[in-house]
């Protein structure tokens, strides 16, 4: 147990990258998701067919080609500067990321949630005049919203455990720490992965918890 | 075409691959007019009523309201939609709004009415067709009759200048019938311009100026009801109402 609390500012410190980097990205993914959303269901088929390509690369492209992608790809070859500073600069790349690959499930999620919304409610709305933008934005979506808190909580949760993956563009999360910390204190190799390992528990059940929560309050009685 | 034709549909077609559902329909209803289409199922009532707003497409012909043949999807035919109100027969009240929001959505986000004056205008509607002790809570918790009266008013709404019904009352229970067919009598009384697929005869005799008789994706006759239920002329018309005036 030593380590942990001789350590437990830089500890913290890692959980505190690791709760960023998940916070921003999720936002992100929500609004690129519903931006793909949309795509996949304009009238324009162009629209549809580039979200649709994009969604099937991201999906399955595993992560941590993604995020070589964004470090290496992006960062180092084409050279994109977000900030002087290079951890900031890694930490945005990392972001950067996460968003793209995580948005793609999102997209897949709230799409299956459109489905859910009985085609009469699309239709009531054309027929008072709303437009596409306005029938899926105050009508289909937000129903859609509510059908799948509950998916939209796991993909959250395995977003905040993807974010350790984040390593391979250098930002130094909770599992990096962990990993020093093992190469510093040998002798407390099992403490140290329960202590991280707590961590991560700690900040998932909640979540999971809460979406549980919030997907019984908003579900849609029809 | 005269001023007063709020409607023409003239030489409209339509077919779902081979099966030919709108025949040559031509069709005009005039401003003020409340019109009774009635016909067997699969006649293509609600396709035509569903082709005045153009939730449907059709493939030849010409669909006019109040002068302007009906535009392609854009913001045009949306402008043009909200001043055709619809009545679905599965109500389709905005499922996750309330009920006061679902008769305020469209005069704030189509029309532009401020917020205010558009719930003060939703309440009175509300009170109009009964049911203004209502208006927070969510559809799911309304009865069917209940739910097609705040449909009603969603539609009445937006000002419209005809109100398009399929079937309103054939997905309730017998005892609420007759609330929603006092609130639609009412509006025809009012003056509103009505287009009303139904298979309710006793609403066709008391509110309708025209019975318009379809089968087969045809008009086959129309008249006033009078005309049309003392001696429809057709042999189709006669053995349909023979049909259901048994029951
Ligand atoms: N989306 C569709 N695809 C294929 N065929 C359709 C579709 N919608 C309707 N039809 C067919 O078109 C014909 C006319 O349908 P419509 O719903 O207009 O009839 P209706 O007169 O309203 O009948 P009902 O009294 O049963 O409501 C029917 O034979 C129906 O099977
Ligand atoms: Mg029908």
């Amino acid at each position: 147990m030593d380590a942990l609390l001789i350590e437990s500012d830089t500890v913290f410190a890692a959980f505190w990258m690791t709760v960023r980097l998940t916070a921003v990205s999720a936002l992100g993914s929500l609004v690129l998701g519903v931006l793909l959303t949309a795509m996949r269901v304009a009238p324009l088929a162009s629209l549809r067919g580039a979200a649709s390509v994009y969604v099937s690369v991201a999906r399955n492209t595993p992560l941590t080609l993604v995020l070589l992608f964004t470090g290496l790809g992006v960062g180092a070859n084409l050279g994109v500067e977000l900030s002087d500073d290079i951890a900031t600069n890694n930490y945005w790349l990392a972001v950067i990321g996460l968003t793209a690959y995580t948005s793609a499930f999102v997209c897949e999620a709230l799409r299956s949630g459109l489905n859910t919304v009985p085609v009469g409610q699309a239709e009531a709305a054309r027929s008072l005049g709303l437009g596409f933008v306005k029938t899926l934005g105050l009508i289909t979506l937000p129903q859609a919203f509510r059908s799948v808190v509950a998916p939209l909580g796991s993909i959250m949760i395995a977003l905040t455990k993807n974010t350790t993956i984040a390593l391979v563009v250098g930002v130094s999360e909770a599992s990096v720490r962990m990993r020093e910390m093992i190469e510093t204190y040998g002798d407390q190799v099992i403490e140290i992965f329960f202590g991280f390992a707590a961590g991560f528990v700690l900040l998932c059940l909640p979540m999971g918890l809460a979406f549980g929560w919030l997907s019984r309050r908003m579900a849609v009685a029809r | 075409m005269t001023q007063a034709d709020l409607i023409v549909l003239d030489q409209v077609n339509k077919r779902y691959g081979e099966h030919h559902v709108l025949r040559d329909v031509n069709l005009t209803v005039r401003q003020g007019e409340v019109v009774v289409i009635i016909g067997p199922s699969g006649a293509g009532k609600s396709t035509l009523c569903r082709a005045i707003n153009r939730l449907e497409t059709i493939d030849s012909g010409v669909i006019s309201v109040d002068g302007t043949p009906l535009p392609a999807e854009g913001r045009q035919l949306a402008r043009l939609r909200a001043e055709v109100g619809m009545v679905f027969q599965s109500f389709n009240l905005f499922a996750h709004k309330t009920v006061l929001d679902n008769v305020v959505l469209g005069q704030v986000h189509v029309l532009r009415r401020p917020k205010d004056e558009a719930v003060r205008k939703a309440q009175e509607l509300l009170d109009r067709v009964g049911i203004g002790g209502q208006a927070a809570k969510f559809p799911a918790q309304l009865s069917g009759g209940q739910q097609q009266r705040v449909a009603i008013a969603r539609a009445l709404a937006m000002d419209p200048k005809v109100i398009l019904f399929d079937e309103p009352t054939s997905a309730l229970d017998p005892e609420m019938v007759n609330e929603v067919l006092e609130v639609m009598t009412a509006l025809a009384r009012d003056g509103m311009t009505m287009v009303v697929v139904t298979h309710e005869m006793g609403f066709a005799r008391r509110a309708a100026d025209r019975v318009v008789f379809m089968a087969d994706g045809e008009i086959v006759e129309q008249d006033t009801p009078d005309g049309f239920f003392g001696a429809p002329s057709s042999e189709r018309a006669q053995s349909f109402l023979a049909k259901i005036l048994t029951h």
